[in-house]
């Protein structure tokens, strides 16, 4: 990724990353298709901390309208997507405990 | 007629216990394990179980366990899945001549796809040398396939030694372990084992119930695209009763393994001792280290079908190794690595105990299988030795 780009998706900017960012937690799906990356993001996201940050892995298109439209249902912080070289790297900020 | 099942390693029969744990699964608890109410729910729970009975009888994580339907399906999965997810590092495979066809052809089909294949020689009894292995990795190696235990000749691989060689240079170590798995102890955290094929059947459980263990964290692209079943690895309906019969399976086999060893081994013995005393009968594979149950033999002069068709109508049912002599009529490919000239080599057969043979059962087997070697020698057009077949040396002759 060399420059920042921001893609407006109805109301949600996505946000992509000039570098990768620091994580408490990562889990890799890549190779793994839909609904597999939001299946995990939510069992991962049970495992970390409030405040903490998870890192996913995917090569999934998909995930970025997914992953974005999850975080603002579910009212984690999306925190912005790197694009590596086969995959795209996803940031969130778990910001409250599911009920 | 009395008759005697020596063909333990082509499948087994269910373990009463396996039945019993399978059966309400057919009937009562039927549900589809995606269903989020009860039925449901019970089947979703049944086959969690069954992972953890199956990682535990290879000190593996329940999540690090796939289930699939069979042994040949989890070696696709494994040589494919592996291949494709790392051709982007390298396009070169290491395997053994002596591997089984779902290793070798998922190879062969790779080749085609622009991969890069080695097939690792074996000495007689069917070792690979891990020197040799260490100088075929090159800087494209992304995979090693190793079979751990064959089928045909027993040898048992130091796949430890084999497997360190991989991890000591990063590249995804696979087993096939189907013959192993559930009749010899296997640890895949001491052995290094990155992936690893097994198979119920091979030890009491059902067909149609088998698994791939992938160490976690391991990259590899699905085998089926579908639903979300096995993590989205392996889509479709699972097999519920075959699952929690696998399960059961494996925890009998961890509990009763040594005294399932302890059984089969001598009677073993005694039955290589007394085919070893028939004049020009060869022992294949290696002598100690070899499955408990199993003992494999070329018989000169004769024809393996031949012996196998009046071992059958003495109540005897055994095996000549491999589908490429019993189907194709053509010299098995692990026989002839070990050195087996073509011509012996139609003369394999295969012998496999298990937990139900009893010294009666081998004390049978010995007094009946000279005979029908004897008889068949007598119209063998080859009774007086190998005319026209010198040229054709064996060098696995002890």
């Amino acid at each position: 990724m060399s420059t920042v780009e921001a893609r407006q998706y109805d109301d949600f900017q996505l946000k992509f990353l000039d570098e990768p960012m620091e994580a408490d937690a990562t889990t890799d799906i890549i190779y793994m298709m839909c609904p597999m990356h939001l299946l995990t993001i939510e069992e991962k996201m049970r495992e970390i901390k409030v405040g903490q940050v998870l890192a996913i892995l995917t090569d999934y298109d998909g995930a970025l309208d997914d992953i974005p439209q999850w975080c603002r249902r579910t009212g984690n912080e999306f925190l912005g997507i790197y694009e590596d070289e086969d995959h795209y790297k996803f940031y969130i900020r778990k910001t409250k405990e599911k009920r | 007629m009395k008759t005697v099942y020596l063909d333990h390693v082509a499948t087994n029969p269910i373990h009463p216990e396996v039945l019993e744990e399978m059966l309400p699964y057919f009937k009562e608890h039927f549900g589809n394990p995606l269903s989020i109410y009860e039925p449901g729910l019970k089947a979703r729970e049944a086959i969690e179980k069954a992972r953890e009975q199956t990682a535990s009888l290879i000190n593996a994580k329940p999540k690090e366990i796939i289930f699939t339907s069979s042994g040949a399906e989890a070696n696709n999965f494994a040589i494919r899945g592996i291949a494709y997810a790392m051709q982007n590092k390298g396009k070169h495979i290491i395997i053994s001549k002596i591997e089984h066809h779902s290793v070798l052809n998922s190879a062969r089909f790779l080749e085609k796809q622009g991969f890069v294949v080695t097939y690792l020689p074996v000495d007689k009894y069917g070792f690979i040398d891990p020197e040799a292995l260490k100088k075929a990795i090159t800087d494209q190696t992304v995979l090693i396939s190793i079979i751990h235990a064959s089928p045909e000749i027993g040898t048992i691989q130091n796949i430890e030694a084999l497997a360190r060689v991989a991890k000591e240079r990063g590249i995804i170590f696979h087993t096939d372990a189907v013959a192993s798995a559930g009749n010899i102890p296997i640890d895949v955290q001491k052995m290094n084992i990155d992936l690893l094929s097994m198979a119920a059947h091979q030890f009491y459980g059902p067909k149609g119930a088998a698994a791939l263990y992938i160490r976690e964290g391991t990259r590899i692209v699905p085998l089926i695209y579908g639903g979300i079943q096995e993590g989205g690895r392996r889509a479709g309906t699972e097999n519920v009763p075959a699952i929690v019969g696998m399960g059961k399976a494996a925890e009998l086999a961890k509990r009763d393994m040594q005294k399932r060893i302890d059984h089969i081994k001598p009677l073993r013995d005694k039955l290589i001792e007394n085919t070893l005393k028939i004049e020009n009968v060869i022992l294949t594979g290696h002598p100690e280290q070899r499955l408990p149950g199993h003992a494999s033999f070329v018989v000169e002069y004769v024809e393996g079908e031949a012996m196998l068709l009046m071992l059958a109508a003495k109540g005897i049912y055994a095996a000549s190794g491999s589908a490429c002599s019993s189907k194709a009529l053509k010299a098995s490919p692990v026989l002839t690595s070990i050195g087996i000239p073509a011509h012996l080599a139609q003369g394999s057969v295969v012998f496999t105990l298990g937990e139900g043979t009893t010294a009666e059962d081998i004390d049978y087997f010995n007094e009946t299988f000279p005979q029908i070697v004897s008889r068949l020698r007598e119209i063998s057009p080859y009774q007086k030795g190998w005319e026209g077949m010198e040229d054709a040396s064996c060098t696995a002759k002890k």
